[in-house]
């Protein structure tokens, strides 16, 4: 049986051993030129911009801060053991300091009293910094809408919310897994993108006043019934 | 107002006492502030420190930074939709609030739980209590530096959490306990589950063991720190471990059984000297009694129906609802108003991992609750911090702190 | 808990001691109650104590509006020899709302009275510390109370999210 191999290079690429060394020493010759020369540096050197790659490394080393509140800091905590681990992205480094951390993970309720003292602590993390609103508390009011909490919005910017009570650790790893996106600029398609459902939103973007809202029931309207 | 201001003038408005800075010394007194945030509180505990030097003359605990408003909010809601709300207060014993408020309540109306009910009672109990003492295990040698602690109670603690999800659905604050028994039946492969875990359970508690109790560092920082005595935490009112850990052996689960724990043999360890080291081992000894009582409670468990047959008070099953009219009305009436209960006060105490926690329900007649009260165990626990750290090292604090096992959902509800 | 007799033989024995401290005494669902007039609370307290009562249980608050005297107050004691349990309840209205304090004889009440004071504004005389322990020092109104407004936000829809807290700037 006769074996022929074939180069796996780019067409035009010459497949035998001796052809492609030629190549090489023409490469360091500095004798390649026009498309021969793009090829070889398209092969071997990976180009990006400073941006991209500055926020590939700070997406993949985020040192999220300990400040569990309540009981989602009891899940935070389990992400961190060894079933969810959240070592797998390089967010292991959990540090007490805010001037060292990243990233706010705000698990718990914000009460009254403890939403000044978050404001402080978030003001004093250096830029840039994220917050992820953990659990149904602090993201909308959650189970208790009360006099005693403050939903996090109302105080400080939060990048992603995270829906639960307590979310389960998948669902703040799924949080945490946008959130990287969004460090990384690129923003995954939305479920409306994915299911070429586009235009079924409740208000449509650029309406005035509602007036193009096709879902929102106004008071006087019968559903159609 | 600007926020700096506001914060400013709170600090200023709390005095804290400085005793004399004994025997002649003429050191002055620092006064630290620790917390809310910080890594060695459990949650958000603020502590007003008067050091001088490395030693603690006065703390004082400022709490109420995750005040959540449970009980008031918990009045807005009928009984059944108030159990949600009544189980986020100590987040780690969601099944003993949940307990309490539905023993209230069942007082109140008058119930009885069948007895299968009261044995998956006891069962998700006591699994809970192991899962409490687990995270306070972790938790704990983690303030003490033994960090890889935590990995290994987490671990365990994953197991329990699989548990809760096969026989509720949710892993944490599930709505498992009803007013009249359970919320369902448990499914098939939960037994076989829980026997592997529980078979497993005492060898992985006796590896914490090895690691911990011998452990020359551990002894050293827990061994006769912070001793508290008997009389004294009997008159602040603290109950459980802390209690036990001075050598009186108060239990309610022995003293007042409540849901079937006379049937069970189990015994309930005791300390000697009220140190830090014996509320360790007092904690890690209930381990294994817990086990104990799962696996009794397992095996004794009987047949019947998991909630009261009552219609009024709980929901019909689903298949009832196809034929019978009177299920129908009495689950629209249910989902819609809720049981009504007549008025009437009553407070119903259990056996939490931190202490004795009570619920006082007062109904006025409606189908919601007029007042519900949380006896918080760590609520109380927390006055007895003030005592045992005096005179001691700010290290010493941390490890008391752990050893204390504040839960500050359960102090600020 | 002690029965129905037992409750009112302590009774008996407090009216005897003091007239008017016992205003009455309940006994429902196996929970043994006594009422008890605010100025002789720690008298009462001091007696049960006597009697074996040593521990302090719980001790909350509870607005009755609007039956008057709205505020009570609780004291559940627990008897850890007999395993024995009673209430003691004070009731006071809100333009009068002092109390005697009752941490000379438990020191445990500390943060529980503060608690009360917080909730629903019952002042106890002789309090250490009586200030608020839950909510911010300067929480305008006593949150418990049956007339506090329950609070809380708008939950947040898409058509209102613009005007309401949800984007910040």
């Amino acid at each position: 049986m006769e074996v022929k191999r074939e180069g796996l290079g780019p067409p035009g690429a010459p497949s035998d051993f001796r052809a492609r060394q030629l190549l090489a020493r023409d490469m360091l010759r500095g004798d390649l030129e026009g498309e021969a020369l793009n090829l070889y540096v398209e092969e071997r050197v990976m180009t990006t911009t400073l941006e991209k790659a500055v926020a590939w490394s700070q997406g993949n080393s985020i040192y999220p801060m300990t400040f569990g509140l309540a009981c989602c800091a009891i899940e935070m905590m389990t992400i961190v053991g060894a079933r969810m681990d959240i070592a797998r992205f390089g967010w292991e480094a959990f540090r007490a300091s805010p001037r060292q951390a990243d990233l706010l993970i705000l698990s718990g309720r914000v009460s009254v009293k403890m939403a000044p003292v978050i404001r402080r602590i978030y003001d004093q993390m250096l830029e840039p910094k994220w917050a992820i609103s953990m659990g149904a508390c602090c993201s909308s009011m959650g189970v208790f809408n009360n006099y005693a909490l403050v939903p996090a919005d109302k105080f400080m910017p939060i990048d992603v919310h995270v829906p639960g009570c307590p979310p389960r650790p998948e669902a703040l790893m799924h949080g945490i897994l946008r959130l990287r996106d969004k460090i990384h600029g690129h923003r995954p398609d939305g479920w409306r993108e994915r299911y070429d459902a586009v235009g079924t939103e409740e208000v449509l973007a650029g309406e005035q006043g509602g007036a193009g809202a096709i879902n929102v029931l106004a008071p006087g309207d019968t559903a159609g019934a | 107002m600007a926020l700096e201001t506001d914060y400013r003038k709170r600090e200023e408005s709390i005095t804290y006492t400085a005793q004399a800075a004994g025997q002649g010394e003429t050191h002055e007194l620092l006064t630290l502030n620790i917390g809310p945030h910080h890594p060695a509180t459990h949650g958000v505990l603020r502590l007003l420190a008067t050091l001088e030097g490395e030693v603690v003359r006065d703390i004082k605990p400022i709490v109420g930074y995750v005040h959540t408003g449970i009980e008031k909010t918990a009045e807005t809601k009928s009984y059944w939709k108030a159990i949600p709300v009544v189980e986020r207060m100590d987040y780690l014993a969601y099944y003993f609030n949940a307990m309490a408020f539905c023993g209230a309540t069942e007082t109140l109306l008058g119930v009885e739980v069948p007895p299968r009910a009261q044995y998956l009672r006891v069962i998700h109990l006591e699994l809970n209590r192991i899962m409490s003492h687990l995270v306070w295990l972790g938790t704990g040698a983690l303030d003490l530096g033994a960090i890889s602690m935590f990995w290994y109670c987490f671990r365990e603690r994953e197991t329990i959490l699989d548990l809760f999800e096969m026989s509720s659905g949710q892993r944490m604050h599930t709505r498992y306990f009803q007013v009249g028994g359970v919320f369902e039946d448990i499914p098939p492969g939960f037994a076989a589950k829980l026997t592997k875990f529980l078979d497993e359970m005492p060898g992985r508690a006796d590896q914490y063991a090895d690691l911990l109790t011998k452990n020359q560092i551990v002894l050293e920082r827990l061994h006769g720190i912070c001793p508290l005595d008997e009389q004294t935490l009997l008159s602040l009112g603290v109950t459980g471990p802390l209690l036990r850990a001075s050598g009186n052996p108060w239990d309610l689960r022995k003293a007042a059984p409540y849901s079937s724990y006379d049937h069970f043999d189990f015994k309930i360890p005791v300390g000697t000297v009220g140190d830090n080291y014996d509320r360790f081992r007092v904690r890690h000894a209930e381990l294994y009694e817990s086990v104990k009582i799962i696996r009794q409670a397992l095996e004794g468990l009987p047949e019947g129906p998991h909630i009261t047959p009552d219609r009024k008070v709980a929901l019909p099953p689903r298949h009832e609802l196809a034929t019978s009219m009177e299920a129908l009305i009495h689950h629209f009436k249910l989902v819609t108003e809720g049981f009504r209960v007549p008025p009437g006060e009553a407070y119903y105490p259990i056996e939490g991992p931190r202490g004795e926690l009570g619920c006082f329900v007062r109904a006025d007649g409606s189908a919601k609750p007029a007042r519900v009260h949380m006896r918080d165990p760590s609520f109380v626990n927390l006055q007895a911090l003030a005592p045992m750290v005096r005179g001691n090292y700010i290290a010493d604090l941390i490890a008391t702190l752990a050893m204390l096992d504040p839960i500050l959902g359960g102090i600020d509800r | 808990m002690p029965d129905a007799t037992g409750l009112e033989l302590t009774a008996h024995e407090l009216r005897d001691a003091n007239a008017e401290a016992v205003l009455g005494t309940t006994f429902y669902r196996g929970r043994a109650e006594l009422q008890v007039a605010p100025a002789h609370v720690v008298e009462v307290l001091t007696t049960l104590r006597g009697k074996g009562y040593r521990t302090l249980a719980s001790l909350h608050g509870v607005d009755y509006y609007p039956d008057e005297p709205r505020l009570g107050v609780l004291y559940e004691l627990l008897d850890m020899k007999q395993v024995d349990r009673i209430s003691v309840k004070a009731r006071v209205s809100t333009e009068d709302p002092h109390i005697p304090t009752a941490t000379g004889l438990f020191p445990g009440a500390e943060f529980p009275e503060r608690e009360v004071f917080d909730m629903f504004g019952v002042v106890f005389d002789g309090h250490p510390d009586m200030r608020r322990i839950l909510m911010p020092e300067d929480f305008p109104g006593f949150p418990q109370r049956r007339d506090f407004p329950i609070g809380g936000e708008p939950v947040l829809f898409t058509y209102n999210e613009e005007n309401s807290y949800g984007k910040w700037q």
